[in-house]
């Protein structure tokens, strides 16, 4: 589906609309961004001058605007630290012993325990100005998708086709050359794909980080979060309604400006060497292409691209010459030794500070504690799993649903849930419904579609052939379940319960305790542990719960999730 | 004049666990000179790949000297560019683009950089094809855009790592000829051709100089200078009693390869009985490939095939028939002798009977003649449960194998046991049992 007219006839005129467009929409941009951007420079000297939140909708797509930016912000930096982390961890094996295992425990972390410890920084760090509140929520937002951003982009890395590798090397590619000719294409569409999933998953974080008090203050930055915040204090659901409204403009705008082109720019990139059969389709993308604007601004452009590239590779080096490094058994030997006593040394430290401070008791209740949200996790899953999996293999299965419904699941999956939350805690308030059942439901509105998604991708990979060989056979009901489907989406399945179980545990901090005007409920759970001593500015409390909670996630990864999948790879690959 | 040169070379891979090392390449020493196509010749795990990569400069050696026009290497060898068996080509860059690879990776000029490379596609009979993409392209296309990358540095050597295996027959057929053709012009842009390969009649017919490497570990067995005028005619009679005598060496390694052909006669070896039995490899492959290589020579009429005149009915190529042949004799299915192949009677029985007959002759034969699926047998009878963990077995291959060899050489005793009813697998639980 092309709207454009052929971009031939217009190639040979000089001008022609496309670029006209084009033109028009980066003045528009660079316009936008100074706007917003200027808005973090206003004076700000908590407590007693600090930004306020009108509630008038009119005011929403300025507040839809900044959050937006962070997002981008924090997306740029993501992508900025992904390329540098990733490539260290990739090609200095000693690195790689540290920054790998790192990197799944920072996966683990919760993100949301984190917001005291670095908003309180950020804002030292700029007296007097809203940009250390923005730096804070733009720093929340960069936590929240940057890790398995740098996990594919390594996980590419190890995986670049040997010969392509011994290719750059003996035609004597600088490490620069290698790294922008050879890795970054090679890695770029997963890590793409990454970053849409992990860009979904910052709404979330940007809205929980707009309006947050910690250290017993309120802290609020002018955004859609913040506006929502403001709307809940308010009891306002006009207002909610607004907001969620404006949330889904945006996510569907940003996907056809943003997303939409580059996964269609990204094509280019697959590593097969036959063409696929279906290339993804954007108009803006098309558009790009159809301008002559941007062709023309390479080629002006590429005398500097030549010289960044002599610049670099001078900087870098060639990997030709150390490609074949010399292992030296005994250095490794002092290096793990040293690496395991520098990380003996620091969790010895933590231990001691939290003994110190709170006490052992203190690590028993919040033990206590992460095995109730250890059971509300559990039982999100089960009936997550229960409602979803046989909706979505249903749709799995049939390739028309599926063409229809994916880009509706998506927009579930990316609308951050917290949006919601204000609706359920009217609803447990009016009902009573007691929080510590209700935050299960409050939780499964971010991690279940997850599941969902997943179990119609694994759905979709079964082959028609076995499905038809299941009907041939006269397999069906639990007997089809239990001998083809099953097995079929397990994979996919164990793929959407990690995720979902690591979003539900982070989602907990911010699901336990709620609030509707003046009502606060409180559920008890590790979340709720966090959530309070956060905002009480108890550093002890806030360094156990967030320590509690990831030995909980890192635990339940390594007993649960690793020997799931390694069943997944070994038995069910299809 | 020596443009790369290997003095005493090894290369040794430590094995996991500190379990000493595994051997690749023992003492190897080779030279390429100017103006010579050199052949590396090889089974596989002759380790002919890892020579070129060492005399590339890609793998250092373990031990021994390479040198590139007499100074010694360090590095990635300048001197040198290389074709891939997988064309190596990105998929992201334009033929033109990737042609420029190795030019832009020099910081030649934009203008040249776009002449020279139009140049290099010009000669491989690529213009017209500039701004395509790799996946655009046919195999052999892809591997004319590899050998337009290498041209275009005119390197003093030439690699190619089987650049023609990745091809069908006829293609592979007509590039090999092309460039061939472009050497004996005298217009080839780099002074000597070092290719690796394990299709004999390619070597034969390419080079100057085939160099044999023996297997397990890889070391230089002997090299035949080809004597013929270029280009090398297929018809002529030294052509083909340098093909028969190749393939008469390389099934049977304890031949002696010297430059007086057929001078050098097996001798029988003794040394091996004293092996462990899970130190004698066995062949990768299918019991079902053995039955069907068998029956086709039966089908022939005669019990007796000339082996290059399978080799091409069959179209193929060495690294595949020989471990089939290799099988069929280690269970005394067939002899193989001066580059023929003659059934036994017992294999005959096994290439023309029922499915059931021939599995008892194939547990006979194995039981006899295999005796590392003799040791497993009978270590699984001492157990009272008659059962073992697969495990225990890999460590035993292991003390003698790397681990990827070990895993494969599991993998094949469990498929001739299997077929055997000598005993069963469970991949679930990674057990070995006695049928029940």
């Amino acid at each position: 589906m092309k709207p454009l007219p052929l971009p031939e006839p217009l190639r040979r005129g000089s001008f022609g609309w496309p670029d006209l467009a084009v033109m028009l929409a980066v003045l528009t941009l660079l316009g936008l961004v100074a706007h917003l951007g200027s808005g973090a420079m206003v004076s700000f000297q908590p407590p007693d001058v600090s930004p306020t939140i009108s509630l008038d909708p009119r005011n929403l797509p300025e507040y839809a605007g900044r959050s937006s930016l962070r997002m981008f912000i924090a997306l740029g930096c993501s992508t900025l630290f992904t390329l540098i982390y990733g490539s260290i961890a990739a090609h200095n094996r000693r690195a790689e012993r540290l920054l790998v295992p790192l990197l799944d425990i920072l996966q683990s972390v919760p993100v949301l325990g984190f917001l005291s410890i670095t908003v309180t920084g950020f804002i030292a760090l700029f007296p007097g100005s809203l940009l250390g509140l923005e730096a804070a929520s733009i720093f929340a937002i960069f936590t929240s998708q940057v890790w398995n951003m740098t996990f594919s982009f390594y996980q590419s890395l190890r995986t670049v086709p040997k010969e392509l590798i011994e290719a750059t090397t003996l035609y004597r590619l600088s490490r620069w050359q290698r790294f922008t000719r050879l890795e970054v294409p090679s890695a770029a569409i997963p890590l793409l794909w990454n970053a849409m999933m992990s860009f979904g998953g910052g709404w979330f974080f940007v809205a929980a980080s707009e309006a947050i008090s910690v250290l017993n203050q309120d802290y609020t930055l002018p955004g859609i979060g913040s506006y929502v915040a403001a709307a809940v204090a308010a009891e306002d659901l006009a207002a909610l309604g607004w907001a969620i409204a404006t949330m889904v403009v945006v996510i569907l705008l940003v996907d056809q400006l943003f997303w939409r082109p580059l996964v269609a720019w990204s094509d280019k990139f697959r590593l097969e060497q036959s063409s696929s059969g279906d290339a993804p389709q954007s108009w803006v993308y098309d558009l790009l292409t159809a301008a002559r604007v941007p062709s023309l601004l390479a080629q002006t452009l590429s005398p500097a691209f030549e010289a960044l590239d002599r610049l670099m590779s001078h900087l870098l080096g060639t990997v030709g010459d150390d490609a074949v490094e010399p292992e030296t058994p005994r250095d490794d030997r002092l290096y793990n030794l040293a690496l395991l006593l520098g990380i003996g040394a620091l969790l010895t430290w933590l231990v001691h500070f939290v003994l110190v401070t709170v006490g052992i008791t203190e690590v028993a209740t919040a033990f206590r504690l992460g095995v109730h949200t250890l059971g509300r996790v559990t039982i999100l899953l089960l009936l997550a799993t229960l409602i979803w999996t046989p909706i979505g293999v249903a749709i799995g299965f049939n390739p028309r649903l599926a063409r229809l419904l994916q880009p509706l699941v998506q927009l579930l999956a990316s609308f951050p849930a917290n949006f919601i939350f204000p609706f359920a805690t009217v609803f447990f308030i009016r009902t009573h419904v007691s929080i510590d059942w209700g935050s299960i439901l409050l939780m499964a509105l971010g991690a279940q579609w997850y599941i969902l998604f997943n179990s119609i991708a694994g759905a979709q990979t079964i082959p028609s052939d076995l499905r038809e060989m299941a009907d041939d056979v006269g397999l069906s009901g639990v007997q089809r379940w239990r001998k083809l489907i099953i097995p079929g989406i397990f994979s996919a399945w164990v793929t959407g319960g990690v995720t979902a179980s690591g979003g539900a545990w982070n989602a907990s901090i911010v699901s336990e305790v709620v609030s509707w005007g003046g009502t606060t409920l409180r559920a008890n759970g590790l979340g709720a542990y966090i959530a309070q001593a956060t905002s009480a500015g108890d550093w002890p409390r806030i360094a156990l719960g967030i320590g509690m909670m990831s030995v909980f996630v890192v635990g339940i990864n390594r007993l649960l999730w690793r020997p799931l999948y390694d069943l997944a790879e070994r038995k069910y690959q299809l | 004049m020596s443009l790369i040169s290997v003095d005493h070379v090894s290369k040794r891979f430590p094995l996991p666990d500190g379990k000493g090392e595994f051997t690749v390449l023992d003492g190897v020493s080779l030279t390429v000179r100017a103006g010579e196509v050199v052949a590396l010749l090889g089974r596989s795990g002759s380790g002919k790949s890892t020579l070129l990569r060492i005399m590339s400069g890609l793998i250092r050696p373990s031990q021994g000297a390479v040198s590139s026009n007499g100074v010694p290497l360090r590095g990635a060898n300048p001197n040198l560019a290389m074709v891939f068996q997988s064309f190596a080509l990105l998929p992201w860059l334009t033929v033109q683009d990737n042609v420029e690879l190795g030019l832009a990776a020099r910081h030649v000029d934009r203008s040249e950089r776009r002449e020279r490379a139009l140049k290099a596609i010009d000669i491989v009979g690529l213009d017209g094809f500039e701004s395509a993409y790799p996946k655009e392209l046919s195999g052999g296309m892809k591997q004319r855009v590899g050998f337009a990358r290498a041209f275009v540095l005119e390197p003093e050597v030439l690699f190619m790592d089987e650049p023609f295996s990745a091809l069908d027959v006829l293609t592979a057929e007509n590039l090999r000829g092309e460039i061939d053709d472009l050497w004996n012009a005298g217009t080839f842009p780099s002074k000597s051709i070092l290719i690796v390969t394990h299709n004999i009649e390619e070597a034969v017919y390419l080079a100057d100089r085939v160099v044999i490497l023996g297997s397990k570990p890889g070391r230089i067995r002997g090299e035949l200078p080809i004597n013929l005028p270029r280009p090398h005619d297929r018809s002529h009679p030294r052509f083909k009693v340098l093909v028969d005598y190749i393939y008469a060496a390389m099934t049977n390694p304890d031949i002696e390869v010297s430059a007086e052909i057929g001078a050098g006669r097996a001798e029988p070896s003794v040394v091996q009985a004293t092996l462990s039995p899970f130190a004698r490899p066995l062949p990768h492959v299918r019991v079902g490939g053995i039955s069907g290589l068998l029956e086709l020579i039966v089908e022939k009429g005669e019990d007796i095939d000339d082996i290059p005149v399978l080799a091409e009915r069959l179209q193929l190529a060495v690294d595949d028939l020989l471990p089939l042949l290799d099988a069929a004799v280690m269970l005394g299915f067939a002899q193989v002798a001066n580059g023929d192949v003659r059934l036994t009677p017992v294999g005959r029985d096994f290439a023309t009977t029922t499915i059931l007959r021939s599995k008892d002759l194939f547990r006979q034969q194995a039981m006899a003649h295999i005796p590392v699926l003799n040791a497993i047998v009978l270590t699984l009878r001492e157990k009272a449960n008659g059962a073992m963990r697969s495990d225990f077995f890999l460590g035993i291959w292991d003390d003698y194998f790397p681990i990827e060899e070990a895993e494969r050489q599991l993998a094949t005793a469990v498929d001739w046991g299997r077929y055997g009813e000598l005993f069963e697998y469970d991949a679930g639980e990674g057990r070995l049992y006695l049928p029940s």
